[in-house]
């Protein structure tokens, strides 16, 4: 709280004093002595009551304005699980873009010599080798990139469709609604997991875009909802009224107007979105209606160590943690975006 | 209440059979499930021509749709494409599978859901707290199937080590189970880990749930009133908390557990049980949109129900919801 307004800090009999001494003039008219960016040098001697101010200054300490967007930011990496787990996903996003120099193998590449080797240190096998004696570390890096891609792929298209549907549906109201909103219940209706399934099996699979695609189409229905949920209350504002009143098309009030005000829920669920998007499509791969060799996918890496027994336990293990690593840092992500974004917390502290 | 229920069944019917249309569609529309047939040694035309003109492949969809719905209703859903094999008793068989698996793991899954949100949110913030919330992170990232495997791992290293099987890792049932008591035993003994495995996929979620709500009813309004009234702290969180705080996990329960009926896909593939999920599986892979047809719509139907049941209970246990 002292962060934010040093004059709680000041006795109020002596406000006032402070106030004409300093001779600044708050511009909102705010109890809060505005006080500018670097301490005014006005080369006179600071009269008794200012000590304390002068204090502030001397900390270091400049309350200044903060847009919602520093808010949040300032909010979310005080989330300290939030932090690391950024600085986690980045460091595993560097290593599966730059895949074909970090991994010390190539993805089919085969080293005769350390056929099933178990994780050892030697001919850097770190997460051992197959019957083939390919190198599971490599393999594991190289599905990385592809998973992590589909992932991306499918919170994008998703949040795209289901923005462009949900604004559309709120926005409009009546029958676009009601039409939209029951093709949206009908999606839901049916079994993920199966709708998913029968597309794969049906559409032919294999190829990462194509399975990336495959998700979009289920996974953007409960954005819909929570964007037509806000779009609904939004267009009943007086600046919506405002904006049609001075003559903005319909798509300029959505795009300029109303969707900015969305994009708090947006990100969260988009983040969120990444996770599932990479457990569905592991679970897709490890079923054999994924994605399929010669493309590298972390599920489909689990199923070929599953097949080749459980004696080769480091097969099935390693790849299955590198999805929860992934999925839990991309999960506490979204946990801090969530606390961070909430326009109702303006609290910094704390 | 009643025309709420009506009007939501008759609203169902129409998606129900808009879905199947799509779906009959978009399953014969793609690919021919007699590809590999005609490629097959040892199959002859003749027999192929056999099953083209049994099934009516050769007319237009919308022909093929109307024979479907004609077996749905006169012939139980008819039969698979290949082999010729009734659908029904099938599908009845793997439900009754899926439904031993899924209640055993949902009873589990409530009860310690409920038993750790409440104590979670009654010590919030606590050691125990913290732990189960980490808990519930690291369940909400974990691969059910991957879950399954290590357990499979584990019970393969342990016989590795000590020559001891702890428990089986396929199957429903050993080869030799005998039967009455013998035969129940040797079923629970194979249910136990995709039991555990499917708890907990559902556990995280539930605690989560269950702490929610308890907390928002904890530190509710009326809830201090009956504090500051004299209620012993006991009958408050049991009888003005608790009870509030279990109705959004019971409507949670409901719909899930209408989606569990469609049988635990993966739980069910990685320890090989004879259920829906298995079921649906082997049919997407021998392409018959028939087997799939019959599943989906059976699937979607327990949706459909388990979510107007989820809907119902909601209006009972919250006197404050109404529909009309």
């Amino acid at each position: 709280m002292t962060e934010r307004q040093p004059s709680a800090e000041i006795p109020p009999q002596d406000r006032e004093e402070v106030r004409l001494d300093s001779g600044i003039v708050t511009p909102h008219g705010s109890p809060a002595v505005a006080v500018p960016e670097q301490p005014l040098d006005t080369g006179l001697e600071l009269p008794a009551a200012t000590e304390q101010l002068a204090l502030a200054y001397g900390a270091g300490i400049t309350p200044k304005a903060r847009s919602q967007w520093s808010y949040a930011r300032i909010r979310f990496f005080r989330h300290r699980l939030a932090v690391i787990s950024l600085f986690v996903l980045l460091a595993i996003g560097f290593v599966a873009l730059f895949a074909s120099r970090v991994a010390p193998y190539g993805f089919d590449e085969l080293d005769l010599e350390n056929i099933t080797a178990s994780p050892t240190t030697k001919d850097q096998h770190y997460f051992g080798t197959d019957l083939l004696g390919r190198d599971y570390l490599s393999r594991v890096i190289f599905g990385l990139r592809t998973s992590l891609w589909v992932a991306l792929f499918v919170a994008l298209l998703s949040t795209a469709i289901g923005t462009t549907i949900g604004a559309i549906a709120g926005y409009f109201g009546g029958v676009v609604d009601n039409l939209l909103m029951r093709f949206t219940d009908l999606i839901l209706t049916l079994p993920t997991l199966a709708v998913l399934l029968t597309a794969s099996a049906f559409f032919g699979s294999g190829d990462p875009l194509r399975v990336g695609v495959i998700l979009a189409l289920i996974f953007w229905t409960p954005l819909a909802r929570i964007v037509r949920g806000v779009f609904l209350s939004l267009r009943e504002k007086e600046y919506v009224e405002a904006a049609k009143a001075s003559g903005a098309s319909d798509i300029r009030i959505i795009a300029r107007h109303m969707l900015p005000n969305t994009l708090g829920p947006l990100i969260v669920n988009a983040t969120l979105l990444v996770a599932g998007a990479i457990l569905v499509e592991a679970a897709l791969s490890f079923l054999g209606f994924g994605i399929q060799p010669p493309n590298p996918a972390l599920g489909k890496l689990i199923a070929d160590g599953q097949g080749e027994g459980f004696n080769l336990w480091w097969l099935v293990t390693f790849p299955g943690l590198t999805i929860v690593v992934i999925a839990l840092s991309i999960n506490f992500i979204g946990d801090g975006l969530r606390d961070a974004l909430d326009p109702t917390q303006r609290r910094v502290s704390g | 209440m009643l025309t709420y229920i009506i009007r939501r069944l008759l609203y169902s019917c129409v998606v129900l059979v808009l879905a199947s249309f799509l779906v009959f569609f978009f399953v014969t529309a793609s690919g021919d499930p007699l590809a590999s047939l005609a490629t097959a040694p040892n199959v002859s035309d003749q027999s192929i021509q056999n099953i083209v003109d049994r099934k009516h492949l050769d007319d237009s969809i919308f022909k093929r749709y109307g024979y479907w719905v004609q077996d749905v209703v006169t012939n139980q859903f008819g039969t698979t494409l290949l082999g010729d094999r009734p659908i029904l008793p099938d599908l009845w068989r793997v439900m009754k599978n899926t439904l031993q698996l899924v209640i055993a793991a949902e009873l589990l899954a409530i009860l310690l859901a409920v038993f750790i949100g409440v104590y979670s949110a009654l010590r919030q913030y606590s050691g125990f707290d913290y732990s189960m919330t980490s808990f519930s992170f690291l369940g909400l990232a974990t691969p059910v199937f991957w879950l399954a495997l290590m357990l499979q791992v584990g019970v393969v290293q342990i016989y590795e080590a000590t020559g001891h099987r702890v428990f089986p890792v396929a199957n429903l049932s050993s080869v030799d189970a005998g039967s009455g008591l013998s035969f129940a035993l040797d079923r629970a003994h194979h249910l136990v880990l995709p039991v555990l495995v499917l708890m907990v996929a559902n556990l995280a979620t539930y605690t989560r749930y269950m702490r929610a709500a308890m907390l928002e009813v904890v530190n509710s309004d009326y809830v201090r009133t009956a504090r500051a009234k004299g209620v012993a702290e006991r009958r408050v969180t049991m009888k003005h908390a608790f009870r509030n705080a279990l109705i959004p996990l019971v409507t949670l329960v409901a719909i899930n557990f209408g989606a569990l009926l469609g049988g635990a896909v993966v739980t069910e593939t990685v320890f090989s049980l004879d259920g829906m999920g298995l079921y649906f599986v082997n049919a997407l892979f021998s392409n018959d949109p028939y087997p799939v047809m019959a599943w989906l719509m059976i699937t979607a139907t327990m949706i459909i129900l388990f979510n107007l049941v989820a809907d119902i209970a909601y209006g009972l246990l919250d006197p404050r919801v109404r529909y009309d």
